[in-house]
């Protein structure tokens, strides 16, 4: 059997099957959803710091001098300005402590007893942010809000304080106060937000599973109904059936890896910064390097269900390991290793480098060897295992 | 060729148990084979080594001249299956699945497209022909199957239960349709059936399986003539006023082999010789007795089956059956006994 036969009894396998497909019409209304909800939710569930808007924030002044009263002053001017925080009056850290309780404030601000005299006696005055651990990522944006405001509070007063003792102009007093400040020049353009970071990811996360869930699901679902056996007893070559529901689950693999895409640019402002088509050809070349283990799970499971239990099993702890949605160098030195093994790690930062630092071929050559010998090696090992288990 | 199916000791394993035990059976060229046996007697095990799909434990078998291990490829070639579960896919047309097979087998277009035109012809399905075959009754969709199966005209056809589960109708469509491919193309034909009437009907000879062994192998007739010889005649009767004197009587004469009292009024004998009838009807006249009714039977498949393995195959069919059609069942069971 030539070549040239194998892929023309695959392409019209493929045919077969996405013309199922595009008749499937649950199917196909879930296959544009998927995607979309994908990235709805990543878009949306991670917190930035416009998730703190009007956080009630409690104040309590329990200094009576008036440094104290102009400290409070002044910072509820700031809060009311920036629209962060809207600050409640309260009487002391035990008040503030039941309503955050209570569920009425997210944190609060303690302005000590001592404060005024310190200041006045020449000692630093402390100021107590009254923070909620059990809501950890509120109360870190809170407490870095309220020091970076107490702090800027500090500096101008400092300023005041060295322009009137020293005789110095504001510019020559923050100089000498803040000797030092620092400006971030990116490598890309604009302003990436979280989002540029997860799309690649994602797009790459979504292509692949379709493919590895896909096809166990293809092939044993046809084997349970027992259409399989129509090509099995037919006179094609079994590498034909393989690659005719590849060809098939990588195109919809590859159409929903585009609606991600899409709405990536269009909705959430993400650019393209590399070249379109190495992208599409890396989007390919991630499908290959899974097709062999989506035709292993294939070939052990006995049935549908089993295909799916085994997917799942392998397919989360991938999703999170592969730097889709976290950094790897994040992560604990072990699990990095785990990570830099999984082929999805290798086609997310090459999709990475490629659409956000517009990364050509020679700068992904790694990724592109590991991600083309993963696809080679499955591939070599799962094809036999495929053939002899189809004869059990 | 002249043999369409050879087996040598083919034999399959799962584990423990040997759904296929040392089968050896030649098939002849364009003869209708029949494979007899109740649910989980080896039949499907046997039928899906032959088109490829399960190696064989042990043994060889050659299909349309080929070795099913070693010419695998070339056996494909040959064969067409119709299997117990429909090979279709529903979402496509009856057209559509037609093509799709057709191009596996590399039928060039213009046969292709003029097969399928008669093929759905002959099976009277050319109206429903860009229908979706999800849309389709089990009877029509069974004759689909049945035509896809022919698409690549095999030499060696393989039918798996082709009439499980159909109506009355399409099963007689049908079976006429399997008789009319075998004498038309010459194809030989496997095929399995647990319905003792089906294989009595299209058999030329039938091999009854039996916990994966070859139990009996000849003409339905000859395997009639197992149980007692040609002149042996059954007799349904019923008599009103039966009485044991009369069944006393009856179980004397020497040309009757066998009394079964079905119920009070109701006897099944079995006699022997030309003047078994005669001998019947006296005995039982002689005795005042009054025939309401009498019916002369003709020993079956299924009184072959239940002689040679001692055990009854129905039973055993219905919860087959009650399996695929939810409760329902495949038509009176008299139907399995011919009048003569």
């Amino acid at each position: 059997m030539g070549a040239g036969d194998t892929l023309r009894h695959s392409l019209w396998i493929a045919w077969k099957d996405l013309l199922d497909l595009w008749r499937n019409r649950m199917a196909m209304v879930m296959l544009i959803l998927m995607p979309l909800f994908m990235m709805v939710m990543v878009g949306y569930i991670f917190p930035t710091e416009s998730a703190l808007e009007n956080a009630d924030v409690g104040l309590a002044n329990e200094d009576d001098g008036p440094l104290g009263i102009a400290f409070a002053q002044n910072l509820t001017y700031v809060s009311e300005e920036s629209g962060l925080m809207s600050l409640k009056d309260s009487t002391g850290f035990d008040d503030i402590k039941q309503r955050i309780r209570d569920g009425e404030l997210a944190g609060g601000v303690v302005i000590p007893s001592n404060f005024s005299s310190n200041l006045e006696s020449g000692t630093q005055a402390v100021v107590e942010i009254v923070s909620d651990q059990s809501n950890p990522q509120i109360s870190l944006l809170l407490q870095g809000i309220l020091t970076k405001v107490i702090e800027q509070m500090g500096t101008w007063r400092a300023i005041a304080n060295v322009s009137f003792q020293l005789g110095v102009n504001s510019s020559e007093a923050l100089a000498i106060v803040k000797p030092y400040t620092v400006e971030t020049r990116g490598i890309v353009p604009g302003n990436p937000s979280y989002f540029d970071f997860v799309a690649p990811g994602i797009m790459a996360m979504t292509v692949m599973m379709s493919v590895m869930t896909g096809l166990p699901h293809a092939i044993s679902y046809e084997k349970e109904f027992g259409t399989l056996d129509g090509m099995m007893v037919a006179p094609i070559g079994r590498l034909s059936i393989i690659l005719g529901k590849t060809i098939a689950q990588t195109s919809r693999g590859l159409i929903q890896g585009l609606i991600v895409l899409g709405l990536a640019v269009l909705i959430f402002g993400v650019t393209i910064q590399g070249n379109f088509l190495l992208l599409l050809f890396l989007l390919i070349l991630g499908v290959l390097s899974f097709v062999g283990l989506g035709i292993l799970i294939t070939s052990v499971a006995r049935d549908e269900q089993t295909a799916s239990m085994a997917m799942m099993t392998l397919m989360f702890p991938m999703m999170f390991l592969s730097g889709v949605f976290f950094p790897i160098q994040q992560m604990p030195v072990f699990m990095q290793y785990i990570a830099w093994s999984l082929p999805l790690t290798y086609a997310t930062s090459a999709l990475r480098k490629v659409m956000i630092l517009g990364a050509d071929v020679q700068s992904i050559s790694t990724e592109l060897i590991v991600l083309i010998t993963f696809g080679i090696v499955l591939l070599a090992v799962a094809v036999p295992i495929f053939k002899k288990a189809m004869k059990k | 060729m002249v043999e369409a199916i050879v087996t040598r000791n083919l034999t399959k394993k799962f584990k423990d148990l040997v759904a296929v035990d040392h089968v050896n059976i030649d098939v002849k060229k364009g003869e209708i084979f029949g494979l007899l046996g109740p649910n989980g007697a080896g039949k499907t095990t046997l039928i899906r080594m032959l088109c490829t799909l399960l190696a064989p434990t042990e043994g060889t078998a050659k299909v349309a001249g080929y070795d099913i291990i070693k010419e695998d490829g070339k056996v494909r070639e040959h064969i067409g299956l119709v299997s117990e579960k429909m090979i279709m896919y529903d979402r496509l047309t009856a057209v559509e699945n037609l093509k799709l097979f057709g191009k596996l087998y590399n039928i060039p277009k213009d046969t292709l497209e003029k097969r399928t035109h008669k093929l759905l012809k002959l099976v009277h399905m050319e109206k429903w022909a860009k229908s979706q075959i999800g849309t389709y009754s089990t009877g029509m969709k069974q004759r689909i199957n049945i035509i896809r199966a022919l698409l690549s005209v095999p030499d060696v056809l393989f039918m798996d239960e082709p009439t499980l589960g159909l109506d009355p109708q399409s099963t007689t469509e049908i079976r006429e349709f399997i008789k009319r491919i075998n004498i038309e193309n010459e194809t030989s034909i496997i095929l399995t059936t647990h319905m003792m009437v089906e294989a009595d009907m299209l058999c030329d000879r039938v091999g009854i399986i039996d916990r994966g062994k070859i139990v009996a192998l000849d003409t339905p007739r000859s395997l009639k003539r197992i149980i007692g010889g040609e002149d042996v005649a059954s007799v349904d009767i019923e008599i009103p006023n039966l009485t044991n004197e009369m069944l006393e009587a009856l179980r004397n004469q020497p040309t009757i082999v066998s009394v079964v009292r079905e119920n009070e009024t109701h006897l099944l004998i079995r006699a022997k010789g030309e003047d078994a009838f005669d001998d019947i009807i006296d005995t039982i006249r002689a005795r005042n007795g009054k025939i309401a009714f009498v019916k002369s039977l003709e020993p079956s498949l299924e009184d072959v089956f239940l002689h040679i393995t001692g055990r009854e195959m129905r039973a055993e069919v219905s919860s087959k059956v009650k399996s695929f059609q939810g409760g329902g069942r495949h038509g009176p069971p008299a139907l399995s006994r011919r009048v003569r």
